[in-house]
C-alpha cells in the first residue's frame, strides 16, 4: 500500500471516529472540542489534496475561532445536559419501518450512484501534479472573483448587525426599563 | 471505484468520505435535542462538502475548488453567528435548550 493511502486512511478514521463522537456525546463541551478533532483530520486529508491554504483556512478559522465562538457560547449559557427524548417518538414502529426504508434508500442511492459514476482524469491528475500557491489563489479571489468576495465582506457585516441586534435586545429593554 | 485495489486514494475515497461524513450530520440534526449541537451537525453538513468540494477541485486540476471552499467557511461563519444569536435569545425566553420547547407558534 502507499503511503498517501496510509495517511488517507488514518485522516479519515480520525475525522469519522471524532464526528461520530460529537454527535453521540451528550455533553456539549466535549461534542465541540471533538469537532475541533474532526476538523484537524479533515485538515490533513486537504493537505493531502495539495490544498495547504485551505489546510491553514481550517484550522485557524475553523477550529480556532468559530469553534472558540461555539464554545463560548456552551460556557455563557452554562449549558444543560440534554433532556432524554420523550417516550412514544422514536419507539414507534411505523416511524422505525419508514425511516430504516429511507435510510436504506439514501444508502442503495449513494452505493449506486459511486459505483456508475466515471472516475475523473485521476492518472493525469497524478502524473502532473498541479499544487496551487497562495499567491495564485489570492490573485484568482481579487480578479476573477472580486464581486464575490466583497458580496461576502457585506455578508459578514449583516450577520455581525444582525447577532448584535438578536443577543443584545434583553439588555436595551432592561436599561429602558431601569 | 473499489473494483481493483487502488494504489492511491482516489476521487471516490474522498467522496465516500465526504457521504459518510454528511449522513453523520444529518444524523445529527435529526436525532439531538439539544440546539448546540444541531448547530455542531450543520458544521459538520458543510465539512462534508467542503471535502467534496476540494477533493473535485485537486483531481480535475482546478484551484476553483479551494476558492469555494474560502467562501463556504465564511457563510459558515456567518450562520454560526446568526445561529448562536438566536440561540441564546432563545434560551433567556425559555431557559432550555431543547428545540421541543419552542412551540408558541403552533396554531
Amino acid at each position: 500500500m502507499d503511503f498517501n493511502l496510509v495517511l488517507f486512511y488514518a485522516f479519515a478514521a480520525i475525522a469519522v471516529g471524532a464526528t461520530l463522537l460529537v454527535v453521540l456525546q451528550s455533553n456539549p463541551v466535549y461534542s465541540v472540542l471533538l469537532l475541533i478533532g474532526s476538523f484537524i483530520g479533515l485538515a490533513g486529508l486537504y493537505v493531502l489534496l495539495d490544498a495547504p491554504f485551505v489546510a491553514v483556512i481550517q484550522i485557524i478559522i475553523y477550529a480556532g475561532a468559530i469553534m472558540v465562538l461555539f464554545l463560548f457560547v456552551v460556557m455563557l449559557l452554562n449549558a444543560p445536559r440534554e433532556e432524554p427524548a420523550p417516550p412514544g417518538i422514536l419507539e414507534s414502529g411505523m416511524t422505525r419501518a419508514v425511516g430504516a426504508v429511507l435510510a436504506l434508500a439514501f444508502a442503495l442511492e449513494l452505493a449506486w450512484a459511486l459505483n456508475h459514476s466515471r472516475t475523473l482524469a485521476t492518472t493525469d491528475a497524478y502524473d502532473m501534479p498541479r499544487s496551487f500557491s497562495v499567491p495564485d489563489i489570492g490573485q484568482r479571489l481579487f480578479q476573477e472573483y472580486a464581486f464575490a468576495f466583497e458580496a461576502t465582506s457585506i455578508l459578514i457585516l449583516v450577520a455581525m448587525l444582525g447577532a448584535i441586534t438578536l443577543a443584545a435586545r434583553r439588555v436595551a429593554e432592561r436599561s429602558r426599563r431601569g | 471505484m473499489l473494483r481493483k485495489e487502488a494504489a492511491v486514494a482516489e476521487l471516490n475515497h474522498y467522496l465516500i468520505l465526504s457521504a459518510v461524513l454528511f449522513t453523520i450530520g444529518t444524523a445529527g440534526v435529526l436525532l439531538r435535542r439539544n440546539l448546540i449541537t444541531i448547530l455542531l451537525s450543520i458544521e459538520v453538513m458543510l465539512n462534508a462538502v467542503n471535502l467534496s468540494f476540494i477533493a473535485f477541485g485537486h483531481f480535475l486540476g482546478s484551484s476553483d475548488g479551494q476558492i469555494i471552499v474560502f467562501f463556504v467557511i465564511t457563510v459558515a461563519a456567518a450562520e454560526a453567528v446568526v445561529g448562536l444569536a438566536l440561540v441564546i435569545a432563545l434560551f433567556r425566553h425559555v431557559e432550555t435548550l431543547n428545540p421541543d420547547a419552542f412551540r408558541q407558534l403552533r396554531g
